[in-house]
């Protein structure tokens, strides 16, 4: 993975002494709450609902062993003990005081690590596939491109105050574990006609108020152009961009408003004038950085491993937990492990320090020392070796951190919701607790397979509820939470929006309403059919008049 | 049954509630039960205009606005639940914020 | 209200040699005027053939793109106008006008400009700074040097992180 040089360490260093200046000028009161407010949110710091909270980037979800500890020492230290790894690649911290948090800034810029852009109108933490270095079928490792990005939209002073926030995710491979085509900017990396690579770039997808999937806008671009293209695109909608209202101001709108043809005329005529500027980047700087990428010391193994087959016989849980949590690597002989962080009745995507510290150090036994952060808020072991498996599950459960459910019904994405955030309009940890306890059995949830339930507390959608095959929405509906359900979501490569099954539901009911809706699929379910392609099949009907009833 | 100041404090984020609000001086709670609780709504904006001049002023507290709390049981609750879990913390973590924490917290 | 402007690593507080004209107004016999995108577009011959110089101002919805390049170069300030500091159009503006364009005049914030916006600002190629906030002379040498690396090429001319590996090989 990436390690920094001078000039990186020089810069978070100095925005670290920077934001502490500004701190002390917001305690002194010499600015203003109002004026504070976007410089704390430029370093992640939020004011929510109990107290302060604090958005740590994990650039492109890569971290090592000395990282996880620090993230877990500043969780005891400045925290509450805990940390919540969100839906996009970051941890957030839900306790951090004022006056510490650029002593928390200094801990992670120790071990390469900042906050810096995790929120604001600017160019957030870059997301990619999880799987990056270790996913099969990849044309390149993607994360050498998040680095590239992570550099040139640090402290960039054209687009530090754009219209709304900006999130560009970038795919290695076809296999679209990054979600890239509901992000403001997506990244497919793919060959061009004499075998390079490059990238086809998708721009105006996302999700909130108005959802859209992202629209082609280029469909090969060279690597050497990327930054001038990108650059571009951003130039572009800061000018465009608008900013009388902030449910119009991402690019999804200006690009739907402006068409997608007009927006890509605008694009090109803008790169057309920067291609060949310093913008280009060098062949010896990307030749510096994809160093920093090569694979790991990996033995030569056999694919077969006869202990943890014999394993998997005896026990159905270990059996389990390689089915649904293991995934294949491009190396013979080697797994990229899951680590769930959705234990029954727990909020997803919590993990303790203590939990932090046990998978950094099952990292350094198992995987070279390197860790993944999913979108999905979960872990990875990127590069485990087969015959290592049982060592590694006895372990990860030693820590409750085996369940083995990544994928499944109880895998749910969730955002804070009300229970911390100061934008949600109804809770959404309590609604997937009690969703994983009425699914609890291991049986019950092989038996329904692959299922994606994904619920956010407000139509900000931090909690993807739109691309989820069960989607549940909170708001607020006369005092009361109540919740909206849509079915048909997906995230994957074949990238779809779900539509509003119909009213909603209260707090009380909506529990029920996903098991009825569950069981109506097992119901009428053909063979080897997911929930998403029975839906597919069927579409809402069946549902519909189940839950509805006739009308 | 009336309204209470709530706000967050500046050096940490904590929730604080208005305890005490006259023209002389004013006072911060961290517990509900400590609030004063504005029995009409001239006495409401009154408290919040000492708590903003208060802000202006020292700079301990920020983001003050009114809140609707009613007794129930012998006890203070907001009527609305955003409120209540402001008040009280995480439903999900009950060993959290201020449903955690004695009055001297 | 103060008007600055940059020398080196520092700032100096400067006269306005500007008078802003506004758009009904008639036009002074001599000196620096500073007059509306709309007004300049009105009155382009007579503003072009007056003595003294010529600045205008852009609000933030409008684009130096709005004038044709031949007119660019006669003119010896532009002023880009901040309505607030949250609204970024004003960088894109600048960097259009010193990198694009190659405008050599005088490129002015104007609006709601606040210290701790400033290093995008000189990034972005502003020259000088007109604030209402105190305090920003004093702390100008302080803010600017504040951050050691940039990572993009602007038209500062300053080294990035990329050019200063490619030269230490």
């Amino acid at each position: 993975m990436y390690h920094y040089d001078e000039y990186d360490h020089a810069l978070v260093q100095d925005r670290v002494a920077q934001f502490r200046r500004q701190v002390e000028r917001r305690i002194a009161g010499e600015l203003t709450e109002e004026q504070f407010r976007p410089l704390r949110l430029m370093n992640g710091l939020y004011l929510q609902l109990h107290a302060y909270m604090l958005r740590v980037a994990i650039p492109y979800g890569t971290l090592n062993s000395p990282q996880m500890r620090k993230l877990a020492y500043i969780a005891r230290r400045y925290d509450k003990g805990y940390g919540h790894f969100t839906t996009r690649q970051n941890l957030q911290y839900n306790w951090p005081k004022l006056e510490e948090t650029p002593d928390i800034l200094a801990e992670l810029a120790e071990v390469e690590m900042h906050a810096i852009q995790t929120s604001g109108n600017c160019i957030r933490n870059t997301t990619s596939d999880q799987y990056a270095g270790a996913a099969k079928g990849e044309i390149e490792d993607p994360r050498v491109w998040c680095e590239i990005i992570r550099q040139w939209s640090t402290l960039h002073p054209e687009f530090s105050f754009l219209p709304r926030k900006f999130k560009i995710a970038v795919t290695g491979c076809d296999d679209d574990r990054a979600a890239v085509k509901v992000h403001d900017i997506g990244l497919i990396m793919k060959r061009g006609e004499g075998g390079e690579a490059g990238f086809e770039v998708i721009v105006g997808g996302g999700l909130g108020r108005t959802a859209f999937i992202g629209k082609t806008i280029r469909d090969f671009l060279g690597k050497e152009d990327l930054l001038s293209y990108l650059e571009a695109i951003l130039r572009t909608y800061n000018q465009l961009g608008r900013r009388d209202n902030k449910y119009k101001a991402r690019i999804k709108v200006t690009v739907h408003e402006t068409g997608i043809e007009e927006f890509r005329n605008l694009v090109e005529e803008e790169w057309r004038a920067i291609k060949d500027s310093s913008l280009k980047l060098p062949k010896e700087e990307i030749d510096r950085i994809a160093k920093h990428f090569e694979p790991p010391a990996f033995r030569v193994l056999e694919d077969e491993a006869p202990d943890v087959d014999a394993r998997m016989k005896s026990d159905p849980g270990f059996a389990a937990w390689v089915h649904h949590n293991c995934v294949d690597h491009k190396i013979a002989g080697y797994e990229i492990a899951n680590i769930s962080l959705k234990p029954v009745g727990q909020p997803p995507g919590d993990a303790t320090a203590d939990q932090m510290d046990a998978v950094a150090d099952l990292a350094e036994e198992f995987s070279f020392g390197e860790l993944r952060v999913t979108h999905s808020q979960n872990l990875v072991l990127p590069h485990v070796e087969r015959a290592q498996l049982p060592a590694l599950y006895d372990k990860l459960a030693k820590h409750a951190l085996a369940s083995p459910n990544v994928g499944l019904l109880s895998d749910i994405i969730c955002c804070p919701g009300l229970d911390y955030c100061a934008l949600a309009n109804a809770r959404s940890i309590p609604i997937a607790t009690r969703i994983t306890e009425r699914f609890a059995s291991q049986e019950r949830l092989d038996m329904i397979g692959e299922m994606q339930i994904k619920i956010s507390g407000c139509i900000n959608a931090c909690g993807h509820h739109h691309v989820g095959h069960i989607g549940i929405l909170g708001v607020d509906r006369k005092g009361e939470e109540h919740y909206q359900i849509q079915l048909g979501g997906d995230a994957s490569e074949n990238a779809a929006l779900g539509k509003i099954l119909g009213r909603g539901f209260s707090a009380d009911e909506v529990v029920d309403i996903v098991e009825k809706i569950v069981d109506i699929y097992l119901e009428i379910r053909e063979d080897g059919e997911r929930f998403i392609d029975t839906y597919r099949r069927v579409g809402q009907s069946p549902f519909k008049e189940k839950v509805y009833g006739t009308a | 049954m009336g309204q209470v100041v709530i706000a967050s404090r500046l050096s940490d984020g904590i929730v604080v509630f208005l305890a005490k609000a006259s023209a002389e001086s004013v006072e911060w709670a961290l517990q509900l039960e400590d609030a004063e609780v504005a029995a009409d709504d001239a006495r409401a904006n009154e408290m919040l205009g000492f708590g903003e001049a208060d802000i202006a002023s020292r700079n301990k507290v920020m983001d003050p606005y009114l809140i609707d709390v009613e007794e129930q049981g012998g006890q203070l609750r907001p009527t609305k639940y955003r409120e209540a879990i402001r008040c009280f913390g995480p439903t999900i973590r009950t060993d959290l914020g201020k449903q955690a924490e004695g009055p001297e917290a | 209200m103060a008007l600055l402007e940059r020398q080196g690593e520092s700032a100096a507080t400067i006269e306005d040699r500007f008078t802003r004209v506004d758009d009904e107004s008639a036009l002074p016999a001599s000196g620096g005027i500073l007059v509306s995108l709309p007004r300049f577009q009105a009155d382009r011959e007579a503003l072009l053939a007056r003595e003294g110089e010529l600045g205008v101002w852009l609000a933030s919805n409008e684009s130096p793109r709005d004038f044709e390049k031949a007119d660019l170069g006669k003119f010896a300030l532009v002023a880009l106008d901040f309505p607030t500091f949250a609204d970024g159009r004003g960088y894109s503006s600048a960097r259009i006008l010193k990198e694009r364009f190659q405008f050599k005049g005088e490129i002015r914030a104007v609006g709601d400009v606040l210290l701790e916006q400033l290093p995008f600002m000189l990034r972005s190629g502003f020259t000088t700074f007109e604030t209402e906030e105190s305090g920003f002379l004093e702390g100008f040498k302080a803010v600017v040097s504040e951050v050691r690396v940039v990572y993009q090429p602007t038209g500062d001319g300053r080294a990035t992180a990329i050019d200063q590996r490619l030269s230490r090989g």
